[in-house]
């Protein structure tokens, strides 16, 4: 019984973290991008003369969506095109599942791993549920009977798979050097001192990795510079032009998810999940009761996240959108040559230094 | 309670949102439609033909590059666990197994496979 409650409430926050994060990256998305062209941004919608900053407007845009018309075009396969936005949103959702918030305390007597579930191929769990995206938004593309729609499905369909290739190989780096697939072994390993005093955390043992693997993602979430599934002045709005209403919004929410999705899983293998640098578990347990370690490890991989979305966001409204022959060269010539090259360069340290 | 019970319960829990989303875009909202709001988006012209045209056989040759070199990242992943057991001989054996897929992906370059114009 008590069992069932502690799932219930990891299950509670992990969703809870991804649907009110992602609402408000929508908000932090347009907010940001104002200041960088030097404008306001949204700061309007207001309760009762409340404005707090325009934070009630991811709330104001739901409500809108929700009540918009919801159509089907003519000749479109109406069953794929109303479950397409479904598959595309969902991956985002389970693949929290496996991605640690905090490390197994003692919490009230019971002993919480802070984890949805540890199971044992935790990574390629990740990676395996991140790739079903890719058949939503394809199938949303293709069952639209629009031309724009399928342009945008098959750009977008080339482009995942092409740096899914270079995600792969990237992670592998990762598993050399940790010996693990497991998520939360993988970021317990970061905890560990290099040299004595450098936190062995991903960025310093796989640097090169790091910079691959967030550049693919970047590619797999499909927004600028990789935007060019969408690419609205070229192809109009690529795979989602046929949707309206909260279907679209589905579309929108699992963009903005996957982008927490990705700052998880990169917080998580890169930047040492919820270590404090330093700083272990067992030192916090004995300055603090299990709850509050739990409240400060929850806290610090927030606080990776976040930093990561921002800087996916701050990525987004720097860069110009590529051509597709520079996309696809940047995937297939560059970033998988230099995760192959990093594979050896790691295996050969690794050798080296035993 | 296995370890994938947490999983099931996380399906169930994103199948719930995915639904209830799918669920309130259908039902609320108004329904007024049209033939012209019905018709494909093409700019504003009618639709010229089937848009379930060919395509160019550059993305068939991506896909099948894609099958091709992500099935070689699922062999390094089961060697990539075990490298520091394995020691020198699991090194010089993958090293073996990435200069063949090295001298496959040079290939595909030469074969001009990865240009795009």
């Amino acid at each position: 019984m008590a069992e069932a409650l502690i799932l219930a409430v990891k299950i509670a926050i992990a969703t809870m973290f991804v649907l009110n994060l992602a609402g408000l990256l929508t908000w932090a998305e347009r907010r940001q991008s104002a200041f960088i062209q030097d404008r306001l941004g949204p700061n309007r919608a207001s309760v009762f003369g409340i404005r707090l900053i325009g934070l009630l407007h991811p709330v104001a845009d739901g409500i809108k969506m929700i009540m918009k018309e919801d159509f089907i075009p003519a000749g479109a396969d109406r069953v794929v095109h109303t479950i397409a936005p479904f598959i595309a949103l969902f991956p985002a959702f389970v693949a929290y599942a496996v991605i640690p918030f905090g490390d197994r305390l003692p919490i009230f007597g019971y002993d919480v791993n802070l984890v949805v579930s540890d199971i044992n191929i935790g990574l390629l769990f990740v990676v395996a549920v991140m790739s079903i995206a890719i058949f939503g938004i394809f199938l949303g593309g293709w069952a639209s009977n629009n031309k724009w729609s399928l342009l945008g499905a098959l750009r977008s369909a080339a482009q995942m798979i092409s740096y899914e290739v270079t995600l792969g190989l990237t992670i592998i780096g990762i598993l050399m050097v940790y010996e693990s697939v497991r998520l939360d072994e993988i970021v317990r390993a970061q905890g560990d001192l290099l040299f004595g005093f450098i936190p062995k955390w991903g960025i310093v043992t796989q640097p090169i990795g790091f910079l691959l693997f967030f550049a693919a993602a970047m590619a797999e979430s499909k927004r600028t510079p990789f935007d060019l599934p969408e690419g609205e002045s070229e192809i109009v709005a690529g795979y989602f032009l046929e949707y309206s209403g909260m279907k679209f919004g589905m579309f929108f929410m699992g963009e903005f998810a996957e982008i927490v999705v990705i700052a998880g899983i990169i917080a998580s293998l890169f930047l040492g999940g919820w270590q404090i640098p330093w700083v272990t578990t067992e030192m916090l347990l004995k300055a603090f009761p299990g709850w509050l370690v739990a409240l400060i490890q929850i806290g610090v991989f927030s606080a990776k996240v976040v930093a990561l979305c921002w800087l996916q966001l701050t990525i987004r409204w720097t860069l110009p959108r590529f051509r597709y022959d520079q996309l696809m060269r940047l995937g297939w010539k560059m970033l998988l040559p230099i995760s192959l090259a990093n594979i050896f360069v790691t295996g050969l340290v690794i050798l080296l230094l035993q | 309670m296995s370890v994938y019970t947490p999983i099931f319960a996380m399906f169930l829990v994103a199948f719930a949102i995915g639904l209830g989303f799918l669920a309130v875009a259908t039902f609320l909202g108004p329904k007024r439609l049209s033939k012209e709001k019905l018709d494909p988006f093409d700019c504003g012209n009618p639709p010229l033909g089937t848009p379930r045209v060919p395509v160019s056989i550059k993305y068939y040759v991506v896909a099948i590059l894609f099958i091709l070199f992500d099935v070689e990242v699922v062999y390094l992943y089961v060697w990539a666990i075990i490298f520091k057991d394995l020691g020198l001989f699991g090194f010089v054996e993958m090293l073996v197994f990435i200069l063949i897929v090295v001298g496959g992906l040079a290939y595909v370059w030469r074969k001009g496979a990865l240009e795009w114009k």
